[in-house]
């Protein structure tokens, strides 16, 4: 299935683009498709730490599902304000 | 005329915030202006970078605006937040409350800008004369 990744911030400017799509197996879940990221943008960060997901922009966990055409956000420690 | 919620590319606008919660009910309004300081953690600031997922920030920041009237029983709650470059003494973000008294509204103030910290979807990047780090990243 198809996936479209987000990147933000320190995340953006590793991967260089602020989007990405994944092919992904059937059953895969949001923290799925950060992985897949990382073997194609071997520059962003190597750990989960710290980051959120949003899926659909609803926050989501890593262990959420993922359907096909599905938007997954990769959000880094946030810093509003 | 802007809403109570805006993430906006350009200077933001206080009277414009108080507007969109004050009412003849209320008889408290707190605001809160937050801005770029010069010395952040030992370091001179040149400039701030602020990046949002556009798409999601002002659905978390009416969700935040809900917390915050459930939660104090105040009136109204205005949160606009600014992004792109800005410099030191620029507005990088505005909340407003309103409320029938200036307890409630006092502690709904806080709150929501505590609240939008914790969980908006806004990264800022921190320009120094050594360098640039996106705060938060830091170990």
């Amino acid at each position: 299935m198809q996936i479209t990744v987000r990147l933000f911030a320190s995340h953006r400017e590793a991967a260089g683009t602020a989007e990405l799509v994944v092919e992904l197996p059937a059953g895969s879940r949001a923290a799925d498709a950060l992985a897949m990221c990382r073997k194609s943008h071997p520059d962003l960060p190597s750990s989960d730490r710290g980051i959120a997901f949003a899926v659909n922009r609803e926050f989501a966990e890593p262990q959420t599902a993922l359907r096909d055409g599905d938007e997954v956000a990769v959000l880094p420690p946030v810093a509003g304000g | 005329m802007s809403g109570r919620f805006l993430l906006s590319g350009e200077p933001l606008d206080e009277a414009a915030v108080v507007s969109t919660v004050a009412s003849s009910r209320a008889g408290a309004l707190v605001t809160f202006v937050g801005r770029v300081r010069a010395r952040s953690r030992d370091r001179d600031v040149s400039r701030l970078e602020y990046e949002a997922f556009p798409e999601m920030v002002e659905a978390i920041f009416k969700q935040i605006a809900d917390e915050t009237r459930v939660k104090f029983a105040v009136d109204a709650v205005a949160i606009h937040h600014r992004i792109g470059v800005l410099s030191v003494g620029d507005t990088s973000v505005i909340i407003a409350v309103a409320a029938e008294h200036r307890q409630p509204a006092f502690d709904a103030c806080r709150f929501a800008i505590d609240r939008l910290k914790q969980i908006a979807p806004i990264w800022k990047k921190e320009h120094s004369p050594d360098g640039a780090t996106w705060v938060g990243d830091r170990p």
